[in-house]
């Protein structure tokens, strides 16, 4: 924080001079920018985490973008399509005239470089290119990516996919991401070399990052030129920075606190869906469960199953838990990937006396299970199991609620240790696939790595697995639904709701929401 | 004297040992670092792999034989969260800590001594009620809501101070980094510096009160002031300087608490010290920085009590006496 006492005059002086110069003239304007966490590393192939995707896209930049209405948008690539004598290949068109900050110009190498080096092993980002076999530059502007088989979908893997300059990677001896048992620091953690809009001037990690405008970007000038980057961890500092105006932007707002900010004169909050839906689940395959007081399982009978989901009441956990800020359905999908339908996602009213005669049927004394939940990974994730918890108790169902820290409470679900579980599931390819392979597809080599509920069902397995190389669009989705429709008679889940984003900024700024939470400030605008 | 130091060091490498054996036993329960590492999509191979590769599937003793040969050569690993050296990373972080707990204590021992000798000399006046009654909250309110609140009346009411962050600072040679020399530094040090310094102040004003009560209330106290001296004299010749003592050895082994427990000061104000860094990789189980963390806890404490008993054997003759009448 370049002292505020100083800033504050300045800022005004300089929206007062440019009101008086002219209207629409580009001038100078620094934009603070505030978030619970910094991003772990500058190095575009290491971490797959939210926070530093989100900062790395003002540096570096992909080959196409996730706009914030959820559809592709044209970056580094101006064209892609599956070659039309085959289908294993993706032929990408990349934009001419592009340079890196370095000045080096952007080339087919590039491409080629990056994709070797996002496939590396010690690569975050591996898993989303698993079924790349390599990629080739046919001439300086186009690269072929030949896939294992026909993967029509696979352009959707590409949003977070950073380019990197294949001549500064070698002069730095960065061609590979960093080795954690290797004991160096690599040159990439705290310098960065993009085509970005945004140019690295200095880093403090988890201090401050300062962004300044990049003069050679090949689009049109952003109104932001300067960005002040400051993780504040704790969130009454977070929303005081924005209220003492230390800051201009908030990223992550406390849901406690949405209500009371859009009442604060000076102060806009934006909320807008974001891709992320909270969901339980449970063990409905084990003859056996770990910790229920009865000899059978109890979530094997679909009248269990039924018994819950009367039970859950949707409406009461958002309007008291989340204040208003969810969107509660039944399917776990977010409404603007694909696969979504309106009647998946209808809910009934929670019907306490025919779920309780469902549960007394079948268990005369009710029975009681341990349920896991996180308590510090979702938006107030803990409070949402003791909702459910006092709703279960009334059915019959004694549930023990086991609220832990993430690296305590995943590894649960990755070690099948849990027999009933809260999980919240993004899906960055906006397609069903993606959910399909990892939550519903029964586990072994490459799926089901979520998959808690131990669903495993062949015809939904080999449903699934189709999808990967489906080219005709029409009859994929046609599948989808169907797996849908399987996955939601069969109870796999039990979903809340869809969490929503909120970002609050000062009065004049406007920030839309992006749906994977990864705003630009590139795309910020100013009314005065 | 010299034999007394080196059983002395010879102590604290056992302590530290000790601190590094049941930190590392309780790293088992804090989670699996691999959760926070990669991300959703990664296969359930890879992650095997992975933790195959950083050596957490070793036993307990292997893990911990690594870490002692790697530490004794000053070797600390790679952050699993921030990927640097987990050394640099502290050492970078080590001055904002340390400026901070040096100006909380530095000013808790001035307020604290001036309001303690204050409060004992007008025991019954206003004032010294109202500080009395001021100091129990410092004593019971957790540091975090007095953070919390002060933030809210000088930072977002009257906008006077910083709410968070250390302001501009400036590199000194051999890298310490002080936020001193800048005024946005060291206006954004007042808020923390108050919130981490409260309770200690209040512990040093209470415990001066009381000694203070106790010396004024002796028979020397009383020939002072039948020797006609004035009560400047008696109250701060006489009195003060024999309630210092113990007021110095406690200021001193509670600098070594406010390094260690500034913690949560530094998380409410996004402080960018070691206590912060400690707390972030406490949440994704960053094993490397929690390990160099409590060890280095460990060794400020260990050389504090090692410069106060240093400090007895130099005060205190009797010590010496007694160690020398054992040697014979």
């Amino acid at each position: 924080m370049t002292s505020f006492l100083t800033t504050a005059p300045r800022r005004l002086m300089v929206s007062a001079l440019a009101l008086a110069l002219a209207a629409g003239a580009s001038h100078a304007e620094t934009l603070r920018w505030a978030r619970v966490a910094d991003a772990l590393t500058l190095d575009p192939h290491s971490q797959n985490e939210g926070p530093t995707s989100t900062l790395l896209h003002h540096m570096y930049e992909t080959l196409v973008r996730r706009d914030t209405d959820g559809s592709l948008k044209p970056r580094l690539a101006t064209e892609w399509s599956i070659h039309a004598d085959d289908p294993t290949i993706w032929v990408l068109k990349l934009r001419e005239g592009v340079t890196f900050h370095d000045g080096s110009a952007f080339t087919a190498e590039d491409v080629v470089f990056s994709m070797d080096r996002v496939r590396h092993e010690s690569s975050g980002f591996r898993a989303l290119h698993s079924a790349v076999t390599g990629a080739t530059a046919v001439d300086d502007s186009t690269v072929h990516i030949q896939m294992a088989g026909p993967s029509p979908l696979y352009v959707q893997n590409l949003t977070n996919f950073f380019i990197m300059d294949s001549g500064w990677a070698a002069a730095n001896a960065v061609e590979v991401p960093q080795n954690f048992a290797a004991g160096e620091e690599n040159f990439a953690v705290r310098n960065a070399n993009g085509t970005g809009p945004y140019r690295l001037v200095s880093r403090d990690p988890e201090v401050r990052t300062v962004l300044a405008h990049f003069d050679g970007h090949w689009d049109a000038d952003p109104q932001v030129t300067e960005i002040i980057y400051t993780p504040i961890a704790e969130a009454a500092t977070r929303v005081a920075a924005l209220l003492s105006g230390e800051v201009d932007v908030v990223q992550d707002v406390p849901v406690q606190d949405i209500a009371r900010l859009e009442q604060t004169a000076g102060i806009t909050v934006a909320t807008g869906p974001e891709n992320r839906n909270i969901f339980f689940s449970y063990d409905q395959t084990s003859p056996k469960l770990i910790s229920a007081n009865v000899e059978d399982n109890p979530f094997s009978h679909p009248e269990i199953r039924e018994a819950m989901s009367l039970a859950l009441d949707r409406d009461a956990i958002q309007q008291v838990v989340m204040r208003g800020q969810s969107q509660p359905s039944a399917a776990p999908l977010p409404p603007f990937v694909n696969g979504w339908r309106a009647d998946l996602n209808a809910y009934g009213a929670p019907d306490y006396d025919r779920a309780n005669t469902l549960v007394r049927g079948i268990y005369p004394d009710g029975f009681s299970v341990d349920l896991h939940c996180p308590n510090d990974r979702y938006l107030n994730d803990e409070a949402i199991c003791q909702a459910f918890v006092g709703m279960l108790g009334r059915i019959g169902i004694s549930a023990n609620l086991i609220s832990q820290t993430r690296s305590q409470h995943f590894p649960l679900i990755e070690r099948w240790e849990t027999d009933f579980y809260l999980l919240g599931w993004g899906v960055p390819t906006f397609d069903s696939a993606y959910v399909f392979n990892f939550l519903v597809h029964g586990r072994e080599e490459g799926f089901g790595s979520y998959n808690g509920a131990r669903y495993d069902n062949p015809e939904v397995n080999a449903m699934i697995e189709s999808l990967a190389t489906m080219t005709d669009l029409e009859a994929r989705d046609a599948t989808i639904a169907q797996i849908w429709d399987k996955v939601m008679e069969d109870r796999v889940f039990l979903n809340v709701h869809n969490q929503l984003l909120a970002y609050a900024v000062r009065d004049g700024i406007n920030l839309p929401v992006h749906p994977e939470n990864q705003p630009s400030m590139a795309d910020v605008t100013f009314t005065r | 004297m010299l034999a007394y130091i080196i059983r002395r060091i010879v102590q604290s490498v056992l302590v530290m040992l000790a601190v590094a054996l049941v930190s590392f036993a309780l790293f088992r329960y804090v989670g699996d670092p691999i959760t926070a590492m990669v991300g959703q999509e990664t296969s359930l191979e890879d992650r095997a792999a992975l933790r195959e590769n950083l050596g957490l599937n070793d036993p307990f003793v292997v893990q911990f034989a690594r870490f002692v040969g790697n530490a004794a050569q000053g070797e600390f690993g790679i952050s699993y969260r921030l990927q640097q050296p987990v050394m640099e990373l502290i050492l970078s972080r080590l001055p904002a800590t340390l400026e901070l707990a040096l100006i909380s204590g530095l000013a808790a021992f001035v307020f604290g001594v001036g309001a303690g000798v204050y409060t004992a000399l007008r025991r019954r006046g206003a004032l010294s009620t109202a500080i009395m009654t001021l100091s129990l909250i410092g004593v019971s309110l957790p540091t975090f809501l007095i953070g919390v609140l002060l933030i809210w009346i000088f930072a977002v009411e009257l906008q006077w101070l910083p709410s968070f962050g250390r302001g501009d600072t400036v590199v000194l040679p051999w890298g310490w980094e002080t936020g001193f020399l800048t005024q946005s530094g060291r206006a954004s040090l007042i808020l923390p510096a108050i919130t981490l310094g409260l309770y200690q102040m209040t512990l040093i004003m209470r415990l001066v009160r009381a000694e203070m009560l106790e010396v004024l209330r002796t028979d020397y106290i009383k020939f002072a002031r039948a020797r006609g001296l004035s009560n400047r004299a008696v109250h701060f010749g006489h009195a003060l300087k024999n309630t210092l003592v113990p007021v110095i050895t406690i200021t001193g082994l509670q600098l070594g608490s406010i390094i260690a427990f500034a913690i949560i000061t530094e998380t409410v104000f996004q402080w960018p010290g070691v206590g912060a860094l400690f707390i972030n990789s406490v949440r994704v189980v960053d094993v490397p920085v929690m390990s160099a963390y409590l060890v280095l806890i460990a060794l400020i404490f260990v050389v504090i009590n090692l410069i106060v008993d240093l400090l007895y054997y130099a005060v205190d003759p009797r010590l010496r006496v007694e160690r020398g009448g054992v040697r014979h």
